[in-house]
């Protein structure tokens, strides 16, 4: 199958570049992925080779603790080796490298909605392979621990300035995590003030992402979900019908994933408080923001914020993440350990007496603190600002130009007027006029090195659904590239659909038969349970 | 910021129709606007300054590499290969997000390779996503075998690392509320530090969803009794979920092995640095069987094809049960996780194979033996579990008449990190403390730490 | 280099499935001649005459495009009504024997899908719309799965892909599983009698049909999320049901309106259900089954309370409407505001824009206390709020 660049004659990259530069819509980049067909891992090596050696015994503690395996009580001794790849050090590294290569990350353009995808600063990655930070163990004594302490203190300030609340902690290890905290935090006040067998309902709406309804329902709670109506958000009578001496907690995000922010936020939040429960603010959405509203000042009651997204730290194809969750002074008490205070010039480790214990064991993924808190420091209050208004000016850049593209709409299309940092949009149109679906283009966008778009959280609200964000990384070069190919993918729908159906052509494997996966005969998640179902190959 | 230059934000904003980037505001009511400036500490926008304070700043901390720590419970340190942290360094996967599994397919082929040899470490083969952390992942399991049994109460040891506790108590909810779990704990014999079975009988009724076991305990010590554990858990028609530090499988017995179904453990032994406590992650696995597979909370990585004959690709088998497929119907909640520590883990299995694993547990029995017999030379220092441990051992100070709080800063102030001290978690235990000894302790340091407890407990 | 052993090894995969394809011709044409529906042969010619070409054919060989070349075994209506198609979208398989006229009717349907499911299909695919469901469920009951390739005017029962792709994908992923997992879905039609042009953005009223059986597929497209079907996770229904099932009060009445999710109920309480009436429970006994409203109003006065359970009919949000003549004025003036349980999917709910419930009983007054809003169970624990709108 060949793709309609290559048919075509190809612009020297130079000449794509002055194009953009120029404003026109540059031509889709000619690229293509990797392709290594590289075994795995487990079908390498030979029988004898060896990568790493530990360190061998000395002599003296051998002739003292003697035959290894005596010193092990027979039950409980392994009985055959693992069936492990043996390899040379430089085959392994080889091989990562291979995979690594055909592996798109943000080598190409990343507008990745509700991820926030942003440039995570060399430098950052580099402290944090400082032997301070690598070699450092959880339960050291805080006066060998003052730089971490410091750190994540001053990490604290920078969160509370930007939100109004009163303390974070970072021990979270994601958004959903830290989700989780709150229903912790909800089930441990209310159990404080005795009203727990009495409160169990937590009520979140149809677009908050899937974790806040999920950790509430694993906390225990029962959730009331609220649709949206026509103003895009789900009304206050909606809310306020929903709420009783029952309510436990609003979880809730704004602005949403299709850039609508609740003007009746503040009224929410108080009829809330009238029920007896609490706000949760999901911050996920905090990239258009950051500067202009604190959720405190909104009446909220703790927040979280993802440093992994809005914060600079990378995301790693999925972590190590943190959920840094910040509440009122009301909720503190309720925070669990290690919390970090500052007295007489020095960092302490506090245990608040009626927390909730952990929901992860230690103080946090310390690498990503610390480069949340370079990018907070390298940013200035200034820049964070700035940030913000940059990403919604290219959301709505995007947007007014997305518009134009044929089979795209907007979600809520009676809705007119800017969006915030990301809004959704529907390839609806296109899928009836082509069969051509959102997942199609999805696959036939990343033929041009451009990363799969986010599509949409469950469930879909909107149908056909895709969710770019740029944020104040990606430059209007890289925001008109990726337009343009996906305006030529949408073309390429009408004229040769089939094409666009059967991609991607380009990348280092063609698409992934998953019809399969969910059935005990056809999913195999090890190589040995594969070889098990389906015979060596 | 890139797109910081004046003139493409005006060519940008002639496109949105508004006149100044601020209308692009209006949904915000002017009443929630923060209305001020932020107050932040000044901009160190030049890498050179951001560099030298945080250097200076991370200075403030003293590595376990400067000094001779003993410090283990749960986070450990053991040899980090190079290539793995140069592998992770890679910044496609480091910038990856989610992508399909044909643009980051490499990704997906490395999640499917981590999966795959701690399965062979386990002996089991079925193996999710990691989670957050051990604790994360022994919540998981505990609800996981609740929701498989419809029975509501676990039991867990005694011997528990007191973070890993707080943890699963979180997990298991609150008896005001739905899905709650009774936790209940069966004790350990003070002679050998070993689970106590008939305690454990004695709890095992008809409504114990799970029994969960580490091996080795929190106290190190070697569990031998699966057997026993795993046949009165059959006879009850509850599970055994099994807590293990994949480093030692080279040497102990996996679950698969000792029938063991279900298993959970760390993977921050696995080629990740400690990083503060931020190497953290856990693992959950089974046997390849539906009525496990089916509670998983994780995302899994399957092998399978491609529309490409003869191709070979890798999905996410059984997403609909997770949170992002189902919302609150899902099995628990799942998110960003610990991902990119899997191929640390990868490749770290990969580069030891079976003669290192092999290798560096044998080391670690040898040098926690060692250790053992040097530290109870001091006088007025005993080994409390003194037979059948790996990697950690329970010191006893009791007869130096020192609290533990004590040795540890005369230690510190000879450049040694002393054990933890158990002594708020295990008042039974007196002034104890666990000392972690690993393959990177050598004959000279174990030794060293010998003199110096011999000298601040004189 | 690498091979992979998948398809020669799996032995569940060598054997073809057989899937039944059934087109209805002259379903859609009236769509676009503004004629709602083509059901009547009258309405059929009239559509004819204004010059309708077939929206089904097209429509339907895009789904089964995405059958060609997979190991699936097709047995096809005659000619118009599936071979043609077949043979035009790059399938194989043998055609149904069967006489068809010029002008296919739904006897024709009705007759072909029930001759399909004697010759043993695992699952019929037709191209039409309400009606045509609504014939295909007469015939062959939930004795084997169906699924619509949407392309009549009406499509409001819960039997439809998303468009003909998800259609052809939906099939083949369906026939390809081990285990093939159903669900029951409603399958519905607009009432034809009332043709007045009643008020301006006014749903039209539907009327239950009976009960289809339809895959029930997590359609776990990776990397993300499900593609939006209508088709329902039947697990999350099962455990909804079972959970209302657990939790009737004794010495209480209930009352169960039509539909699926409201049979099932009936169905995990070992109790038979009839799809289009209202049944009576107490005490863990069927007291009353298909009842009219002068036995519901008799079995009310025997009962210190009643309660009342209702589903979501179809793809309008239909409380009551009218089909529910048995839950007229009489009976719902007697429901205590507390005493109304509302059970649905998730899905359900999320695919009505606007996301509004409505009910049209004749006589606004006696339901006005249900309207506004109100908690829908969707699953044990789980709960959407949604508006209750009157008719209007």
């Amino acid at each position: 199958m060949t793709t309609a660049p290559e048919r075509e004659a190809v612009p020297s990259p130079g000449a794509r570049a002055a194009a953009g530069a120029a404003g026109a819509m540059p031509a889709p980049r000619r690229y293509h992925a990797a392709v290594w067909n590289e075994p795995l891992i487990m079908e390498l090596g030979r029988p004898g080779r060896r990568g790493v050696f530990a360190p061998a015994v000395e002599p003296g503690i051998g002739a003292l603790a003697g035959d290894p395996g005596a010193l092990v009580p027979a039950a409980a001794r392994r009985k055959a080796p693992p069936a492990l790849p043996e390899l040379s050090e430089w085959e392994v590294l080889r091989h990562y490298l291979r995979l690594s290569q055909q592996t798109l990350g943000m080598m190409g353009v990343s507008l990745f909605g509700t991820c926030t995808m942003k440039y995570n600063p060399a430098v950052s990655e580099a402290l944090s392979r400082l032997p301070e930070v690598r070699e450092v163990h959880p339960l050291q004594a805080e006066e060998t621990l003052q730089g971490l302490l410091e750190v994540v203190y001053g990490l604290d300030l920078a969160l509370r300035e930007l939100s109004g609340m009163q303390q974070f902690v970072f021990q979270p290890g994601g958004g959903a995590d830290a989700s989780y905290l709150q229903a912790c935090i909800t089930r441990a006040y209310h159990d404080a003030q005795g009203e727990l067998s009495k409160r169990v309902e937590v009520i979140t709406t149809i677009q908050a992402h899937p974790c806040n309804s999920a950790t509430a329902a694993a906390a225990g709670f029962k959730v009331i979900t609220l649709p949206l109506e026509e103003k895009g958000y789900p009304s206050l009578a909606a809310l306020e019908s929903a709420l009783s001496d029952r309510t436990a907690a609003l979880f809730v995000n704004n602005p949403d994933d299709m850039g609508i922010y609740n003007p009746e936020i503040t009224d929410w939040v108080e009829a809330v408080h009238r029920a007896g429960g609490l706000c949760f603010y999901d911050h996920a959405n905090f990239n258009g923001v950051m500067g202009k509203i604190r959720a405190a000042e909104l009446g909220f009651d703790a927040c979280m914020f993802m440093l992994h997204k809005t914060f600079g730290a990378p995301k790693g194809g999925g972590g190590p993440a943190v959920g840094a969750y910040g509440c009122s002074e009301r909720l503190a008490p309720y925070l669990p350990g290690p919390v970090v205070v500052l007295e007489d010039g020095r960092f302490h480790i506090t245990e608040p007496a009626g927390g909730v214990g952990r929901v992860r064991e230690f103080i946090g993924n310390f690498p990503q603190i610390l480069k949340a808190y370079a990018w907070v420091r390298a940013m200035g209050g200034e820049g964070i600002d700035e940030a913000s208004d940059l990403s919604v000016l290219a959301s709505n850049y995007m947007g007014a130009r997305l518009r134009r593209v044929p089979g795209v709409t907007r979600s809520h299309p009676s809705i007119s007027g800017p969006r915030m940092e990301m809004s959704r949009y529907s390839l609806e149109t296109l899928t009836r006029e082509t069969g051509v679906t959102a997942v199609d283009v999805q696959n036939r966008m990343t033929d041009f090195g451009i990363d799969a778009f986010w599509l949409s959280h469950e469930p879909w609200v909107v149908p056909e659904p895709f969710t770019p964000e740029v944020g104040e990384t990606w430059p209007k070069e890289d925001i008109d590239e990726w337009l343009a190919v996906l305006e030529f993918v949408c073309r390429e729908a009408y004229d040769d659909p089939e094409t666009v159906r059967t991609a991607p052509h380009n990348q280092s494997v063609h698409r992934v038969d998953s019809a399969h996966l969910d059935d005990p005969g056809g999913w195999a998640t090890t190589w040995r349970a594969y070889r098990a179902k389906h015979g060596r190959a | 910021m890139a797109s910081s230059v004046d003139a493409l934000r005006q060519e940008m904003l002639a496109e949105t129709g508004a006149a100044t980037i601020d209308e692009l505001f209006v949904q915000i009511p002017e009443a929630h606007r923060l209305g001020r400036p932020l107050e932040l500490p000044g901009q160190l926008a030049s890498e050179a300054a951001l560099r030298r304070h945080l250097v200076e700043l991370l200075g403030r901390n003293t590595s376990a590499e400067e000094v001779l720590s003993f410090l283990g419970a749960g986070c450990y340190r053991h040899h980090v290969p190079a290539i793995c942290d140069e592998i992770v360094a890679r910044q496609e996967w480091l910038t990856s997000v989610w992508g399909t599994s044909s643009s980051d397919f490499g990704r997906f082929q490395a999640w499917f390779e981590y999966a795959s040899q701690l399965g062979e470490l386990l002996d089991l083969d079925f193996v999710g996503l990691p989670v957050y952390s051990w604790g994360c992942a022994a919540g998981h399991a505990l609800r996981m075998a609740a929701r498989m049994t419809g029975r509501s109460t676990v039991l867990v040891p005694r011997a528990l690392d007191p973070e890993r506790k707080a943890v699963i108590a979180n997990y298991c909810g609150n008896q005001h509320l739905e899905r709650h779990l009774d936790v209940r704990s069966f004790a350990y014999r003070s002679e050998d530090g070993r689970l106590d079975l008939a305690d454990l009988a004695g709890q095992l009724t008809e409504e114990v969803a799970a029994i969960y076991v580490e091996n080795p305990n929190f106290f190190g010590v070697i569990e031998d009794q699966a057997q026993e554990v795993v046949e009165a858990a059959e006879r009850a028609g509850a599970e055994v979920i099994a807590g293990v530090d994949p480093i030692s499988l080279g040497v102990l017995a996996p679950p698969g092995e000792l029938g063991i179904g279900l298993a959970v453990g760390t993977t921050q032994t696995l080629g990740v640095h400690m990083n503060g406590g931020g190497g953290a992650g856990g693992f959950i696995a089974s046997r390849d069987e539906e009525r496990y597979a089916r509670e998983y909370p994780t995302l899994q990585v399957s092998i399978s094809e491609t529309t490409e004959p003869g191709e070979r690709g890798f999905g996410i088998s059984l997403f609909e049960q997770t949170s992002y497929g189902a919302r609150e119907e899902g099995n628990d909640w799942t998110g960003n996780s610990v991902y990119m520590w899997a191929i640390a883990n990868a490749a770290f299995m990969a580069a030891m194979g079976p003669r290192g694993f092999a290798e560096v547990g044998s080391s670690v029995l040898q040098r926690s033996h060692y250790a053992a017999a040097q530290v109870a030379s001091v006088p007025g220092v005993s080994v409390r579990f003194p037979a059948g441990f790996f990697k950690e051992i329970v010191v006893d100070f009791a007869g130096t008449g020192r609290r533990v709080a004590e040795i540890n800063g005369a230690l510190r102030d000879r450049g040694i990190f002393g054990g933890l001290d158990l002594s708020p978690f295990y008042p039974e235990l007196g002034e104890s403390a666990l000392y972690c000894i690993t393959e990177l302790h050598t004959q000279g340091d174990i030794d060293r730490l010998a003199a110096t407890l011999r000298e601040v407990t004189r | 280099m690498w091979r992979p052993s998948w398809r020669g090894n799996d032995e569940r995969r060598k054997m073809a499935a057989l899937l039944g394809l059934l087109v209805n011709p002259v379903a859609g044409m009236g769509g676009r001649v503004g004629l709602h529906g083509t059901d009547g042969t009258s309405r059929l010619a009239e559509a004819r005459r204004r010059g309708a070409a077939s929206v089904t054919t097209p429509r339907a060989r895009r789904a089964v495009q995405r059958l060609a070349g997979r190991d699936i075994e097709i047995l096809a209506a005659p000619g118009a009504m599936g071979a043609d198609v077949m043979v035009a979208g790059g399938a194989e398989g043998r055609t149904l024997e069967m006489q068809v006229g010029p002008e296919t009717t739904a006897a024709d349907t009705q007759r072909a899908a029930r001759l399909l499911a004697d010759a043993g299909v695992a699952l019929v695919l037709f191209a039409g719309g309400d009606g045509t469901a609504g014939d295909i469920v007469r015939t062959i009951g939930q004795r084997v799965p169906i699924l619509g390739i949407p392309s009549g005017v009406k499509m409001r029962s819960g039997v439809f892909a998303a468009n003909p792709e998800a259609a052809g994908e939906l099939a083949a992923e369906f026939l390809a599983r081990a285990e093939r997992p159903v669900a029951a879905a409603d399958v519905v039609d607009v009432v034809e009698a009332g043709t007045a042009p009643g008020f301006p953005g006014r749903p039209p009223d539907v009327e239950l049909r009976g009960q289809a059986s339809v895959p029930s597929l997590g359609a776990g497209r990776l990397p993300g999320p499900k593609s939006s079907s209508v088709l329902a996770s039947s697990a999350a229904i099962e455990a909804l049901c079972r959970a209302v099932a657990a939790e009737l009060s004794p010495g209480t009445l209930y009352l169960f309106g039509p539909g699926s999710t409201t049979g099932r109920i009936l169905d995990v309480m070992g109790l038979p259900s009839s799809p289009l009436g209202v049944d009576a429970v107490q005490d863990g006994a069927l007291v009353g089954a298909d009842l009219g409203e002068p036995a519901i109003v008799e079995l009310m006065g025997l009962s210190p309370k009643t309660k009342l359970v209702l589903g979501v009919i179809g793809g309008q949000g239909f409380l009551l409407g009218r089909g529910n003549q048995q839950l007229g004025p009489a009976v719902l003036s007697r429901i205590a505001p507390e005493d109304l349980t509302i059970v649905s999917s998730a899905d359900k709910l999320v695919a009505l824009q606007p996301p509004l419930l409505r009910v049209d009983v004749g006589d606004e007054a006696s339901f006005a206390w249900a309207t506004g809003f109100q908690r829908v169970r969707v699953g044990p624990s789980r709960f959407m709020m949604m508006r209750v709108a009157g008719a209007a």
